[in-house]
């Protein structure tokens, strides 16, 4: 898998403790739109076999390739969240950035025509729904950093206590 | 209308058409959704007196109520279809993306009519219907199709509903799957079968609106965190496996062909064992936030990485009930029933039939010729290996599989009538189907129960084991309370089945999962979905016209006070082993049982709903179909 060289916060979910439910699609999808449909959810549960179960969200990449990617200039990388701003008028719906996301992560409104990507939830008070909402705890906002260091700890802790 | 579209989708696979009908607010007011709904919609558009196989029995699905919203454990469809098995109603339930995609394309309920010559899946792309070739698909398992058909239509959000080779070679006792979830039990995949139906594939692309979100959206979120906390532990650690050491400290734990309950290698075959050495993660259905199925896979041996998820009813079916005491063997039988398409209950049941049967020579080595073994093998209690092979067989009709395909009611009287045998006496049925993994000759309550459950004996269309084990009341006999907690039991578990919400998390509620404790928040949920102004009394009632209309089915279809009955063995032969010893239900408590719970249920003493009673619950309309 790509990997994303961000300083910045992003929506991280473990896929040990993702149980496929999709409640962080339904909450994503009322919290920006109003109704529940996974469709227009910017957090994406995928299903690799029967026990591979993740969730995708905006990555917050660095130099956001998606950014570059937008021929009509629609998009913008906030610098101080790193999270990606979408500038309704000038978006036609090309899918460019669909295509230059790495992760999978943007995805395309057909009726608006245009494009949803997370925002971790700025507007919200108490932060990303999808983090609050989450049954088993497996999201979490996050930096790649103190991903790396939740991976050591628990690496360290497999080789030493054994994988319970 | 909120929570409801008010359409109802009919394809019919002889035409290749399809239509839509509307449906009042007041009719979804009477039948909600689940299995209620299906029934519903089975009785208006079945044939009555048809052949279970015949293109005049409709496949009917009905949606939930609350799929395609947070409110917890809300993403389930009810299945309903003219049983093969009990030639009665065929209900189901199944946990699953479908019942979402099918709501956001706006249809509350789907009847697939005729039979199509050809083999087709149905592809509903929102509003439009397409018949596709399913011919590439055939030969493969539920999960291999669902994957195929998601490649071949090129989106991940596409739902489907499949059988597998066992359906397509019309095993009875053939399921129907989604999602790694079965709509299980009385063979609606050998039904699908008989109308050359692989699947149903769903693309919903429009958003559900409720009526008071936020109100929704605030008892979900609590509902979700209660369902975290010790009311469904049981389920998340270690699932409803753990239920195995339980029954057997009981003595309920059905062993070798219900012959005793107790089984000596118990803990080998336990959940904890299980959980221990087998599971690789636990994972969850649609919008399910407790997770209760264990994953789990063999990891050495000649079945090694079979994998599959493992409950109670599957695992008692193909262990302690096949005297089997090899967890691998286990998962592989059960692995065999998942992907082939198989209800693991009645499978592991028809085995334990022929185990039963060899041992008493009624079925011989002869009988046991196949490719692998030109002569024959033997299939004895404990032998895993010997009862892969002959799942296997099942699954693709060979040899000794094709009797045992067709379920222990028919398997035995086929037998019976060729050799001039008694091996009825040890065929576990009532009704056609094969038992619950709860000893019921411990359970008094639940000997009731079962014998008269509209669906066959049924572990989740009653509850009434509750009482007999909780020791509400004294399970090893009958007393004039027993007709009443027949009638309650398995109208709360129609409640549940007609939301539908999965019943594990009746305790999230409150804490408390009485009816005082789980229907004010039940209410507040329907409200808040669709705007209506039910109470407590409007809940009760639902459980009360869901049971009553499968009763009115099965009153159509030719239902008698005789077919309420419990298999020969849980009427006659003591338990001779462990707490629940001495103990089986007599012909004469049995009868004075049943007395009593026609008498609860407001019935006749035949157990036929009168007119009076069908008009209160506002149903004027099947008083008159049935004739009264």
């Amino acid at each position: 898998m790509a990997v994303s060289t961000s300083k910045f916060n992003y929506i991280d979910c473990d896929p040990e403790l993702c149980i496929g439910c999709q409640i962080c699609e339904y909450v994503c999808s009322y919290t920006k739109n109003g109704e529940y449909n996974t469709y227009h959810s910017r957090i994406r549960t995928v299903r690799v076999d029967e026990v591979l179960i993740t969730a995708i969200a905006c990555r917050t990449c660095e130099s956001a390739p998606c950014v570059i990617a937008c021929p009509q200039k629609a998009l913008s990388q906030d610098p101080v969240t790193g999270t990606i701003q979408l500038e309704v008028p000038k978006c036609d719906g090309c899918a460019w950035c669909i295509d230059a996301c790495d992760f999978g992560a943007i995805s395309m409104n057909h009726e608006a025509k245009l494009v949803e990507i997370c925002d971790q939830c700025e507007d919200q008070e108490d932060g990303p729904q999808c983090v609050k909402w989450c049954p088993k705890e497996a999201l979490a906002l996050t930096t790649p950093d103190q991903r790396a260091q939740k991976s050591r700890k628990k690496l360290i802790k497999q080789e030493i206590i054994g994988p319970k | 209308m909120f929570g409801y579209s008010g359409k109802i989708l009919h394809i019919d696979l002889s035409e290749k058409k399809s239509w839509v009908e509307e449906k009042s607010e007041d009719w979804y007011k009477m039948w909600i959704g689940g299995v209620s709904m299906a029934t519903r919609l089975c009785w208006e558009n079945i044939t009555p007196g048809c052949d279970a196989y015949s293109p005049d029995n409709p496949i009917c699905f009905a949606n939930g109520i609350f799929a395609g919203t947070p409110v917890p454990v809300g993403g389930k469809y009810g299945l309903a279809s003219k049983s093969p098995m009990t030639g009665f109603i065929g209900d189901s339930l199944s946990g699953s993306w479908l019942s979402i995609a099918l709501k956001r394309a706006s249809w509350d309920g789907m009847v697939i009519h005729g039979a199509s010559d050809k083999w087709v899946y149905i592809f509903v792309d929102d509003d439009r219907v397409e018949f596709r070739d399913a011919s590439k698909f055939l030969g493969l398992g539920t999960f291999a199709t669902e994957e195929g058909i998601r490649d071949e239509l090129a989106d991940d959000q596409v739902r489907s509903a499949t059988i597998g080779p066992a359906g397509e070679n019309m095993v009875i006792y053939a399921n129907v799957t989604n999602d790694g979830r079965q709509a299980g039990r009385t063979g609606h995949g050998s039904v699908w079968g008989s109308k050359k139906l692989k699947a149903v594939s769903v693309r919903g692309t429009q958003g559900i609106k409720v009526a008071d979100p936020e109100t929704l959206n605030r008892l979900s979120f609590d509902i979700t965190k209660a369902a975290q906390g010790p009311h469904t532990s049981k389920y998340r650690i270690l699932g409803t496996s753990t239920n195995v050491l339980n029954m057997n400290k009981l003595g309920l734990l059905p062993t070798r062909n219900y012959q005793e309950g107790v089984f000596e290698d118990a803990e080998k075959v336990s959940g904890e064992y299980l959980h221990e050495h087998n599971r690789v993660k636990t994972i969850a259905c649609a919008q399910c936030p407790i997770a209760c199925e264990q994953m789990s896979m063999v990891k050495t041996g000649p079945w090694a990485g079979a994998m599959t998820g493992i409950e109670y009813e599957c695992l008692f079916a193909n262990s302690s009930n096949l005297g089997v005491s090899d967890i691998n063997a286990a998962i592989k039988l059960i692995e065999i029933a998942d992907h082939g398409g198989m209800d693991a209950m009645s499978m592991g049941i028809s085995i334990s039939w022929a185990m039963e049967s060899f041992e008493k020579g009624v079925l011989t080595k002869e009988d046991f010729k196949c490719e692998q073994y030109p002569d024959g093998f033997e299939l004895t209690f404990g032998d895993g290996e010997a009862a892969v092979i002959t799942a296997e067989m099942i699954r693709d009709q060979i040899g000794i599989g094709k009797l045992l395909s067709q379920g222990t009611k028919r398997a035995s009287e086929q037998i019976d009538k060729e050799r001039g045998t008694e091996s009825y006496k040890w065929a576990m049925h009532s009704k056609g189907l094969e038992p619950a993994g709860y000893e019921a000759r411990g359970l008094k309550t639940f000997s009731l129960g079962s014998a008269v459950g509209t669906r066959g004996p049924c572990h989740n269309r009653t509850a009434a084991y509750d009482p007999d084990i909780t020791g509400q009341v004294d399970r090893f006999s009958v007393d004039d309370t027993r007709g009443k907690l027949a009638r309650e039991t398995e109208e709360y578990a129609a409640v549940y089945d007609t939301l539908p919400l999965c019943k594990f998390i009746r305790r999230c509620f409150t804490g408390k999962a009485d009816r005082a404790g789980a229907w004010p928040m039940i209410a507040d949920l329907i409200n808040a979905t669709t705007g209506w102004d039910f109470e407590y009394d409007d809940i009760d009632l639902i459980g009360e016209r869901a049971h009553t209309i499968k009763k009115a089915f099965n009153i159509r279809e030719g239902w008698k006070r005789t077919d309420d009955t419990l298999p020969y063995r849980w009427m006659n032969e003591p338990m001779t082993k462990g707490p629940s010893a001495g103990h089986f239900t007599s012909d004469e408590e049995l009868e004075y049982m049943k007395d009593l719970y026609y008498k609860a249920k407001g019935w006749d003493n035949d157990g036929m709903i009168p007119k009076k009673k069908l008009t209160a619950l506002g149903m004027p309309d099947v008083a008159e179909q049935i004739g009264v």
